[in-house]
């Protein structure tokens, strides 16, 4: 083994370093703040547990991008989080066991087996609030202002809202009479917005029928516009399709009445990840940035497997995404209050007096470092007996 | 504000038969490519420019968002995955085969096959349908020197004429899929710069519709 293997991380793993690590904390505070005064109660979730209640009700996606270990003490299989929800709804279905509505935040690292996009790495530091107990469209809306005024708080501007319900392929997927594996690659072409296979899968489906309507909706996507569209293509879909389509409706009006100047998108296809979702879905997305910031939806079976369905919906973000998107903030970390090597009585009770509220570093016998490299811009001298704090002159 | 689009063309045959599709969706670069060194390339319009890259490299340019738009064929698509891309236009253009090979007038052998091939997860999805457990060999180019000098059972390769194969006394054996160029686009910028990259894909479709019409 060489020097370097010693050192090096794997793949994907990264230590978060100064000054990244403070603003990152102190986004953290910030966030979980706002979330307090939304109402919603922190959780921490153990970062292991049992492989069935991590994956329950889940696709496969989120299988493979779980980590497994084998429990010693029952030889069970146990997972590392690759996602805090399911966690988030464990705690609801069985720990809490309340009647009404809960609400509730969580913030702490989730492991990937593969990145989940290019360059965002295996270990996201996840953030996110769950809404559970109520299936209005009230809650939907709490839901996707909260996220909009989480990526505001994070300082994220030209914030551009997709919005998707995935209720409406589904309904058409379930028209379609084909068999599962068709399906399956139905449903892949579909997220892929891959207009020639599904020609290929679809075949000349009949005008009308549920195949000619999934095919004209992979099509579409852009602003408020494409909802007039998408009535007149689903106009003789089914009760299903029909709903959630109003479900979409109403819910982009209501967004748009909050924040008139938000760019809004909507999007049929838009399916991808974890697969638990069974509702109106949405991401926020920015200029520049190849991955959502921010992304969510409704999610009602999860709860379920752990015996109490319970209507939930939620969001999370990466909060390492949101403050290499933000880049660094003017407003830097305040700077300290550098202190000589003296063991006095005075220098220790100002020092003290100090630290209340400043920073103050104090050097150490045979440090080298002048107080400019250790980031201070005033220092600490006595005058006439007297320890003041005095700029640094540069 | 004035949105910039970038897209990203694979080197060789498809930018030959991208480029008058393109012109015909009113992008033409300035300067000519064939004769540059440059790997950017302003267009006539000034909004758009052009990226020429190795095409099994445009899929990661266009995932990552340094283009919000790319030509490559369906072939790297497949090998390289598509997370993260839409596929919406087939421009029907570089078209040829994906198929296996082997030495002429010869068999399959039973039990494991060793096949040799850049497509290393094709190759492995496509012999597992077949219910066969292959040892496949990655090369980078080349493929018929390996079932000649003994390295491999079969390739798995592009077939456009077949030329190449029998020249080096191999036959074409199963074709896999057909493959032609597509057009691939970033996902947050089909969102973000949508109205400026729908017309270019519609009126690369319309290019398209009208090169099928007289065949």
């Amino acid at each position: 083994m060489t020097v370097s293997d010693r050192w090096l991380l794997p793949d994907g793993v990264e230590d978060i370093l100064p000054p990244q690590a403070a603003r990152i904390e102190q986004l953290r505070r910030t966030l979980l703040d706002t979330w307090q005064r939304w109402g919603y109660q922190q959780i921490i979730p153990p970062l292991i547990e049992y492989l069935e209640s991590l994956l329950t009700g889940t696709g496969t996606d989120l299988a493979l991008q779980t980590f497994k270990l084998t429990d010693q003490l029952s030889g069970r299989l146990m997972g590392v989080r690759a996602d805090t929800t399911p966690q988030a709804a464990r705690i609801d279905a069985h720990s809490l066991h309340r009647q009404g509505v809960s609400r509730l935040c969580y913030c702490g690292h989730v492991v990937h087996t593969r990145p989940a996009h290019m360059l965002t790495g295996r270990t996201p530091l996840q953030a996110g609030c769950e809404l559970f107990g109520s299936a209005s469209a009230e809650a939907d809306q709490e839901i996707i202002i909260l996220m909009l005024e989480t990526l505001h708080a994070a300082g994220l501007e030209q914030i551009h809202l997709d919005l998707a319900h995935v209720a409406v392929v589904q309904g058409l997927l379930a028209g379609i009479d084909a068999d599962a594996e068709t399906q399956a690659a139905i449903f892949d072409a579909v997220r892929r917005k891959s207009i020639p296979e599904l020609d290929e899968l679809l075949g000349s489906a009949p005008a009308g029928s549920a195949g000619e309507q999934l095919r004209a909706l992979a099509r579409l996507s852009g602003g408020p516009e494409v909802l007039e569209e998408a009535r007149r293509i689903l106009k003789e879909a089914n009760p299903s399709v029909q709903d959630a389509l109003a479900e979409l409706a109403n819910t982009a009006e209501m967004i748009s009445k909050a924040y008139p100047h938000l760019e809004m998108g909507f999007d049929f296809c838009e399916l991808r990840g974890y697969n638990y979702h069974t509702g109106l879905v949405f991401a926020a997305f920015v200029p520049g940035e190849g991955q959502a910031v921010a992304q969510g939806g409704r999610y009602d079976s999860v709860g379920r497997d752990f015996g109490r369905a319970r209507p939930a919906t939620g969001f999370s973000v990466d909060l390492r995404l949101l403050v290499a998107v933000h880049g660094p903030s003017e407003d830097a970390m305040p700077k300290a209050i550098w202190a000589p090597a003296l063991a006095e009585v005075g220098l220790r009770v100002k020092i003290a007096e100090l630290r209340q509220k400043e920073t103050v570093i104090q050097a150490l016998p045979g440090d080298l470092e002048t107080p400019a490299d250790l980031g201070c811009d005033r220092v600490l001298v006595q005058r006439d007996g007297q320890w003041q704090v005095e700029v640094l002159n540069s | 504000m004035t949105q910039t689009v970038t897209i990203a063309l694979s080197k060789g045959r498809i930018l030959d038969e991208t480029l008058p599709l393109l012109a015909e969706a009113g992008v033409e670069p300035v300067d000519d490519i064939a004769r540059s060194r440059k790997l950017v390339f302003p267009t006539t319009r000034p909004d758009v420019r052009l990226l020429v890259i190795r095409a099994t490299d445009v899929p990661t340019y266009v995932q990552y968002g340094g283009a919000d738009l790319g030509v490559t064929g369906k072939d790297v698509l497949m090998e390289h995955g598509a997370e993260g891309l839409y596929e919406p236009l087939d421009l029907k253009i570089a078209c040829c085969r994906l198929m296996t090979a082997g030495r002429k007038d010869e068999q399959t052998p039973e039990g494991r096959v060793r096949v040799a091939t850049k497509f290393v997860n094709l190759a492995r999805q496509y012999y597992a349908r077949q219910g066969r457990q292959v040892d496949v060999i990655k090369l980078y180019g080349a493929m018929e020197l390996a079932p000649i000098l003994g390295l491999a059972d079969e390739i798995v390769d592009i077939v456009d004429t077949g030329n190449t194969l029998r020249a080096n006394g191999l036959e074409p054996r199963e074709l896999i899929c057909h493959i032609s160029s597509r057009l691939v686009v970033n996902r947050t910028a089909m969102k973000t710069k949508h109205r400026v990259l729908q017309p270019i894909i519609d009126d690369l479709g319309a290019a398209v519709a009208r090169r099928q019409v007289p065949a």
